[in-house]
């Protein structure tokens, strides 16, 4: 409580203030320089071409089916990694976030290794008719793959600091597991997986690595907004920069989400 | 109502056996580590003893180790509720809704759970703060709502773990009380500190040390002649009961100990305890001048050195007196005193 408290802070050294403003300006000045070279005249125009706006449709539709994979299978991650011990769970938890820290472009190539037609899994799935790499649903996989780590991650953390105490006094009024996860835990870390779900969300809209290598980049098929900047940069730089900056707006909006998730703990 | 307890948990050598009957109130009293706690988690099913039979009203709840049998019944299927120091009302839910969660979590339908939990609030007094949040609700108030929501999930065994330790000193005398009216009639177990807890809402005291049980008893009887050191260290307290009449309480033998009643006072001609430290009586070898309200005549019928001061017994009353008290006053056993006390030392309870 106090430490937010200006009145009873220590003083800091002077020098510090020099590197911290480097910093700030060094993360922020890129954003100015877009929002410069932005060509206002044409903005609308620009983000409404038929490509723009069909990889913007892909990229939210896609984004949003992969954010709730994460979820359907990043809560119940998360209270296993929070909730149980066992031998190998810490090497297991390290695997799992693996994605964190792996080059997007190297998750890729192992997505098409698994899903992919001559994949572990791509035999079975080509049996069953289904072809996934180089499809939307290829999409889907590439963002849910880099994101997930992201929901389990935070939601794991708001589930340790949350503790058990609540659980077990619920327990202890007669709530079975499923009553205690329904009723108290979930609501307990509610802010914790508002605030995972929107950083997996802002993962999954930004992917580009993964989703290139194992997705192509097939226009109203897989080529999502990122990837769509990537391509005009080449041809029309001004539409690269105006639909760039619609996806700054979308970042800030999910970071402005996120802090009002965590704020209200 | 009876639990039969008996366990072993080798990895913090706590091994000891006892037995709640039907109604009954007992206190575990013991130095931080003596396995209280460990007793309480063996009993809400939160720990898993190496050796054990845990039996309430004639269920097996935990049996493990010696026969081939082996019964764990999961924590919310034991119908054993706590209380804990702190209230841990659900921050999410209502008071309502958090007294709700047990008759919910029986399986009672919501209009019925919230009935439920709108008469245990009134029981406890908080009916008014039913649709507050507990961040709204002040200390005491929600170690209240803690009670009635304990109490809603109609438990077979009410465990305790020291439940007024986090309260504001103000507000413990009047929980206190209620919690009395509560476990009156309740198979319970209380986890204490406190001496006025034991004696005032136990009828049995077990003490336990280094995991053993090492005395045990009626709590007046553990609480004014304690064996153990533990015991001896917290309790000793002079105890006098009998009737409360024009601020005093009127003992059998004639004695009249003034006192201040603790709230809610007693009324006239009921029943009533006064407790006094040991600490708080002077010894003088004839009546001192000044007339203090309580002055009795005894006799010393025993001195007992304790660390820093010498217990002096004569008969049920006991005062602690420097070394040097008993040498000038050339106390011994057999010899005359009279034991003073203030009145604002003495507190009085209704029993």
């Amino acid at each position: 409580m106090t430490a937010g408290d200006p009145r009873t802070r220590v003083g800091l050294p002077g020098w510090l203030l020099v590197p911290a403003a480097v910093g700030a300006a060094f993360v922020l000045l890129p954003l100015v320089a877009i929002v410069l070279r932005t060509p206002w005249g044409r903005f609308v125009e620009l983000i409404t071409s038929e490509s723009a706006r069909e990889a913007l449709l892909l990229s939210l539709r896609t984004s949003s089916i992969a954010t709730v994979t994460c979820v359907l299978l990043g809560v119940p991650m998360a209270v296993v990694l929070a909730r149980t011990s066992w031998r190998g769970l810490g090497v297991l938890r390290s695997l799992v976030l693996l994605p964190l820290v792996l080059p997007p472009v190297v998750g890729g190539i192992a997505l098409l290794y698994t899903f992919g037609r001559r994949g572990l899994l791509g035999e079975s799935f080509e049996v069953l008719g289904l072809q996934i790499a180089f499809s939307t649903t290829a999409v889907v996989l590439a963002q849910t793959f880099v994101a997930l780590p992201f929901l389990v991650v935070s939601l794991e953390g708001a589930l340790r600091t949350s503790g058990q105490r609540y659980e077990v006094i619920a327990a202890s009024l007669g709530a079975g597991p499923t009553t205690v996860f329904r009723r108290v835990t979930m609501p307990l870390v509610l802010p914790g997986l508002v605030s995972g779900t929107v950083l997996a969300f802002a993962r999954a809209l930004g992917e580009f690595g993964a989703t290139i290598t194992f997705a192509g980049s097939l226009e109203g098929v897989t080529r999502t907004l990122p990837l769509e900047i990537y391509l005009r940069r080449e041809t029309d730089a001004q539409g690269a920069v105006a639909l760039s900056l619609v996806l700054v707006v979308v970042a800030i909006l999910v970071i402005g989400f996120a802090r009002q998730g965590r704020s209200s703990v | 109502m009876t639990l039969e307890y008996d366990a072993l948990v080798a990895d913090r050598g706590v091994e000891l056996a006892f037995e709640v009957a039907a109604g009954e109130t007992v206190a575990l009293l013991g130095p931080n580590g003596s396995g209280k706690s460990t007793v309480l988690s063996v009993i809400s099913g939160l720990l898993r003893p190496d050796r054990a039979r845990v039996v309430l009203d004639g269920r097996v709840l935990t049996e493990l180790g010696d026969s081939g049998r082996e019964v764990f019944v999961a924590p919310h299927d034991r119908r054993v509720a706590s209380l804990a120091q702190e209230p841990l009302l659900f921050p999410h839910l209502s008071v309502l809704d958090n007294v709700a969660f047990g008759p919910r979590s029986g399986g009672s339908t919501k209009s019925a759970s919230r009935e439920a939990a709108q008469h245990w609030l009134a029981e406890v007094g908080i009916a008014d703060l039913a649709d507050r949040r507990p961040d709204q609700v002040s200390g005491g108030q929600a170690q209240r709502a803690a009670v009635a929501r304990a109490l809603a999930a109609e438990p077979r065994l009410l465990l305790l773990d020291e439940p007024m330790a986090a309260l504001d000193v103000a507000v413990t005398p009047a929980l206190r009380q209620l919690l009395r009216h509560v476990l009156a009639d309740r198979t319970a177990i209380v986890v204490t500190h406190d001496v006025l807890d034991a004696l005032l809402l136990a009828d049995r005291v077990i003490v336990l040390e280094d995991g053993r049980v090492v005395e045990r008893g009626a709590s007046t009887e553990v609480l004014t002649r304690p064996r153990s050191a533990f015991a001896a260290r917290i309790a000793g307290l002079n105890l006098v009961a009998g009737t409360w009449r024009d601020g005093a309480v009127q003992a059998g033998n004639g004695r009249r100990i003034a006192g201040e009643a603790a709230d809610p006072a007693p009324a006239d001609g009921d029943p009533a305890v006064a407790v006094f430290s040991p600490a708080a009586v002077a010894v003088f070898r004839s009546a001192p001048g000044g007339s203090p309200r309580n002055a009795f005549e005894v006799t010393v019928t025993e001195l007992e050195p304790q660390h820093g001061h010498v217990r002096v017994r004569a008969g049920e009353l006991s005062a602690d007196v420097t070394a040097q008290s008993v040498a000038e006053l050339d106390l011994a056993p057999g010899v005359p005193a009279v034991f003073a006390v203030k009145a604002t030392e003495v507190s009085v309870y209704p029993t």
